[in-house]
């Protein structure tokens, strides 16, 4: 298979006294699916949140296709193609979808920043075209002139894996994006997800359901009290004892 | 419950409607009494300055209280441009923006650096540092608390260039190519600036920039993982609030060469922030309506004495007037601010959107045949999307 | 030494002033959750109850002058004084630690229908429209005292015995001409004692713990089936009394006029900013603080070496913290961040 293009090492993190990450490796290959299955609270979010440069690792570092993404803006995180479905979906609210999709392909276009003010919103035909193109894609193209606050929580979800998709990221960072969904919406999402996995961008996805784990992820790793306690194919994990364990000890 | 936001008016009609509505003040203020030049005048400047502040306020949702100090110094600028130079009044616009917009950069770099409420009080803290500065030991630029104003010996340098040195009696009056800028012509002006800086706030709106800008306001975070940098979006649009409000000062200045310090205090901030709230903050013409209704009820209001209430309520018998006017007294004359005030919370609890938003909300009600109920009460929408 | 000592002195009873305000607007930040920019306005409320109730104990009737012998002559005698003698005449000196007896019940109440009328609706606003909300309020009721009580200052006289200056600098060993009014170091002494009640207050008893808890996790409290409305009423209330009394004791410092509460709001919030918001040790420390900087900064020698640094002094103090420790002295990471 491809090279390995993300690598995380030794990261640490703790919060006050919790330690919610501790000397964690993790390496991805190039256009692979990565899964990561956690009990509650294991530091999943933490994890991604430390990729995207929303938290600052205490130790360790993240690197990307080459580049030191720690120490960097979220940004140029960004900019470099790293893109992030969050766990509560982070979407322009009172905004209409095409909206929430037209503001990343014009920073997808533009950079960091251009002074675009004297261009007018409604000649850029091309990017609405682009931007009408990731509606369908995920399902939400009949919706276009509603206000992004009014979807259903799947429906966010989707709009929010849409803004990111329009960013044509190499990286792409799913934290549980099916949770809330009914079973057909999850179907979809694994459909859409299996339909861009054909697109070789690389994929991190943090999921509950084994289900949908199964059947997008090439590696899983499992990650319990912070700590990275199993890692390989999907197969090899569902039969250790230890992910058993975690996930019982985790309940208790 | 979708919410499909439809169109109003086309933007080019916008802009003429506008246009022909400011133009034509004059004629359709003469009834209620709001007609004169003064007025006008005052109408068309703080018109510049809500709308200039609406492009950060509204836009970015980050509340500045200390655009007073950008006014401020407009007029300064500008007085001095009088003084110095000549009673042309472009240089001395051109300046007051100028001016402006170098202390807005300052002071939008620091303060950019903070959001929220701590963004709130730096550029306050900011504003009140030039007004106390204005006041103390700037003084031989801003002539303390006496203002700044124009004198017979001023050097004037263009103006004496161009003349033959023949000083009339009295002090010169600011000119714009030998027309004199006070009265109507002095409106007119101020009214071609301000529907030249409605049509650009229009543009800003319309624009993928003025989108940015909204983005940050509804989720600052997702515009940073968008690969957006909000530092640079951020500082543009309070550099041009900032020239709004300057060129606003540089015209208060133009109308009377004048310039006081208490134009920077901070309750003239609050002012601003006032008539752009009062006429619904991000919406297009929201902060002109804003602007216009507090100078229009400002003048009419504090007006009012005891003597013209007396008259007013003639009819009634004497007892009931003995009662009512010193009651109605409280809310007119000097007491014109407690009106202010309660009519800002009521907007502030009832209609946080402004006037456009109860517009919008009458307008939903009369096509959906009076059925609807009242739509989100955080709508952004603007007048004629 | 002696002039550091004197403007250590001046700068704390400046300060007493801002650490009180600024106390109370970050209990009402940290525990509801909102920007009252209205809370000047109930210090200079409390201000005017000491004038009003210095009004009310000294309404006169004319009597005759039995100092004049030589014909009938009338002067204006007090109620009270006429009633009560001379028990009446010192409640009339005593008019302004007597008006906190006034002030308690009545910043109470308007503590209490503030909030139930007005700034409970506001839990959920953004921070923005608190602002706009509170500052009409405040308007609104600096209007209204304007309208009863005129636009000019009203000095209100300490009581006599307090009137001259304690010759502190014998006290510390520092020579005789080191003096400073009774009246201020009175301040200083209440306002420490509303300080220190305030902070037991909240260690020590139970109310004062769950206001606490709800500081730091407002949703948990709440999860815990506490009926945490019913005590925000109250630290409303509670911080309206402080600013109240604070402005009561202050009138003999500063006469009172309308604007009185606009122009100590000011600084208080920066006090408030600069000790990060919501936390009340920061609160205390960054009023007296600054107001021990500014008194320094106003001192001659300072002021060659900076022209107007004392014009700017705080505000610029306010703008290196923020800019230096953004969340002020004290602040707790997780307050306003967004
Ligand atoms: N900003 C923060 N400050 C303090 N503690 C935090 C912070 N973020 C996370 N934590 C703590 O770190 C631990 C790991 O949290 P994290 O959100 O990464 O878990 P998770 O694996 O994503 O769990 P879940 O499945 O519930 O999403 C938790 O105990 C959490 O309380
Ligand atoms: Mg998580």
């Amino acid at each position: 298979m491809g090279d390995l293009v993300l690598h995380l090492e030794n990261i640490n993190k703790s919060f006050g006294g919790l330690s919610a990450l501790s000397d964690v490796n993790l390496h991805v290959e190039e256009g692979t699916t990565h899964a990561i299955i956690g009990p509650n609270g294991a530091g999943k979010s933490t994890l991604l949140n430390v990729c995207i440069g929303r938290l600052k690792p205490d130790t360790g570092a993240v690197t990307f296709g080459g580049e030191v993404l720690t120490g960097k803006q979220p940004h140029e995180i960004a900019q470099l193609g790293v893109a992030r479905v969050f766990q509560t979906p982070e979407i322009f609210q009172e905004m209409t979808l095409i909206e929430n999709v037209m503001i990343p392909a014009l920073s997808h276009r533009d950079g960091a920043f251009r002074l675009n003010a004297a261009e007018l919103l409604s000649r850029q035909g091309e990017l609405r075209d682009e931007a009408e193109h990731i509606l369908e894609d995920v399902g939400l193209k009949d919706m276009m002139r509603t206000e992004a606050g009014s979807l259903s929580r799947g429906d966010k979800r989707r709009l929010e894996l849409g803004m990111c998709l329009i960013l044509r990221p190499r990286l792409l960072l799913l934290d549980e994006p099916t949770a809330g969904m009914a079973r057909h919406d999850t179907n979809q999402t694994i459909e859409l997800l299996k339909k861009i996995k054909s697109r070789g961008m690389t994929k991190v996805i943090i999921e509950h359901d084994m289900h949908v784990v199964f059947s997008l992820a090439d590696k899983v790793s499992v990650l319990a009290r912070g700590q990275i306690i199993a890692g390989g194919d999907p197969q090899s994990v569902r039969e250790d004892p230890k992910v058993k364990e975690a996930y019982l000890g985790g309940a208790n | 419950m979708t919410n499909t936001k439809k169109p109003l008016l086309n933007d080019a009609f916008v802009v003429i409607i506008f246009a022909a509505a400011i133009l034509a003040m004059p004629i359709w203020l003469d009834p209620i009494g709001g007609n004169y030049p003064d007025l006008l005048q005052k109408f068309a400047i703080y018109g510049i300055f809500a709308i200039g502040f609406n492009i950060l306020f509204g836009l970015t949702g980050y509340l500045s209280f200390g655009h007073a100090a950008f006014l401020g110094v407009g007029s300064y600028a500008a007085v001095w441009s009088f003084k110095l130079l000549t009673m042309n009044v472009l240089p001395a616009v051109v300046f007051g923006v100028l001016f402006a917009g170098i202390l807005a950069a300052i002071i939008g770099f620091l303060s950019l650096r903070r959001t929220g409420i701590y963004f709130s009080i730096l550029t306050l803290a900011f504003a009140q540092m030039s007004y106390n500065l204005a006041y103390s030991v700037l003084t031989p630029i801003t002539n303390g608390e006496t203002g700044l104003q124009l004198a017979r010996s001023d050097p004037r340098i263009l103006d004496s260039l161009f003349s033959d040195g023949s000083v009339g009696a009295g002090l010169p009056s600011t000119d714009l190519f030998g027309e004199t800028m006070s009265g109507y012509p002095g409106f007119y002006f101020c009214a071609v600036l301000l529907i030249i800086c409605f049509y650009i706030s229009l543009r800003i709106f319309r624009s993928p920039f003025g989108l940015m800008l909204k983005g940050i306001k509804s989720n600052q975070n997702r515009m940073k993982y968008t690969g957006l940098n909000t530092r640079p979006y951020m500082l543009t649009a309070f550099i041009i609030s900032g020239m709004y409000a300057g060129l606003a000062g540089s015209l208060l200045a133009v109308t009377d060469p004048l310039a006081g310090a208490e134009r920077m205090q901070w309750t003239a901030s609050g002012e601003v922030v006032l008539m752009t709230i009062l006429g619904g903050a991000g919406t297009l013409v929201g902060p002109m309506l804003g602007a216009g209704l507090i100078k229009y009820f400002e003048n009419i209001f504090s007006s009012f004495d005891d003597n013209v209430l007396t008259q007013a309520f003639s009819f009634l018998p004497d007892s009931v007037v003995e009662f009512v006017v010193p009651v109605v007294g409280l809310f007119v004359g000097s007491g014109w601010h407690l009106t202010l005030g309660l009519l800002f919370m009521i907007i502030v609890i009832f209609l946080p959107g402004g006037l456009v938003e109860g517009f919008r909300r009458i307008v939903n009600y009369f096509r959906s045949g009076g059925k609807t109920k009242p739509q989100s009460v955080e709508a952004h929408n603007q007048a004629g999307e | 030494m002696d002039a550091i000592f004197i403007q250590i002195l001046n700068g704390l009873d400046k300060g007493a002033a801002y650490a009180l305000i600024a106390l109370g607007l970050t209990l009402v930040f940290g525990t509801l959750g909102i920007v009252n920019f209205a809370h000047g306005a109930l210090f200079m409320l409390g201000a005017f109850c000491a004038v009003t109730f210095q009004k009310l104990v000294t309404i006169s009737v004319k009597v005759r002058d039995e100092g004049v012998t030589a014909f009938v002559a009338y002067k204006e005698q007090p109620y009270l004084e006429t009633w009560f003698g001379d028990t009446g005449r010192i409640i009339i000196d005593y008019s302004v630690p007597l008006s906190i007896l006034l002030a308690i019940p009545f910043m109470l109440l308007v503590g209490y229908v503030m909030e139930r009328g007005l700034i409970k609706h506001f839990y959920k606003r953004p921070h923005a429209e608190q602002i706009l909300v509170t500052f009409g309020l405040a308007i609104v009721i600096q209007e209204i005292i304007k309208a009863y009580f005129g636009a000019n200052p009203i000095p209100q006289p300490a009581p006599e015995i307090l009137a001259g200056s304690a010759n502190v600098g014998a006290w510390v060993g520092l020579g005789n001409n080191l003096v400073y009014p009774w009246w201020r170091l009175i301040y200083l002494c209440f306002s420490g004692l509303i300080i220190f009640s305030v902070f037991a207050f909240l260690q020590f008893t139970t109310y004062g713990m769950v206001v606490r808890a709800g500081m730091r996790d407002r949703e948990t409290v709440g999860l815990l089936g506490i009926n945490i409305e019913r005590r925000f009423t109250i630290v409303f209330a509670i911080a309206a009394v402080v600013a109240g009394v604070a402005g009561v004791m202050y009138t003999p410092i500063l006469p009172p006029d309308y604007h009185l509460g606009m122009d100590f709001l000011v600084l208080s919030f920066v006090v408030v900013v600069v000790g990060g918001m919501g936390s009340l040790g920061g609160a205390v420390l960054a009023g007296f603080l600054l107001g021990i900087v500014q008194s320094f900064a106003s001192m001659n020698e300072v002021k060659e070496i900076f022209p107007g640094i004392d014009q700017i002094i705080l505000y610029l103090v306010a703008v290196v913290i923020l800019l230096v420790l953004p969340r002020g002295l004290m602040g707790r990471a997780g307050v306003m961040d967004d």
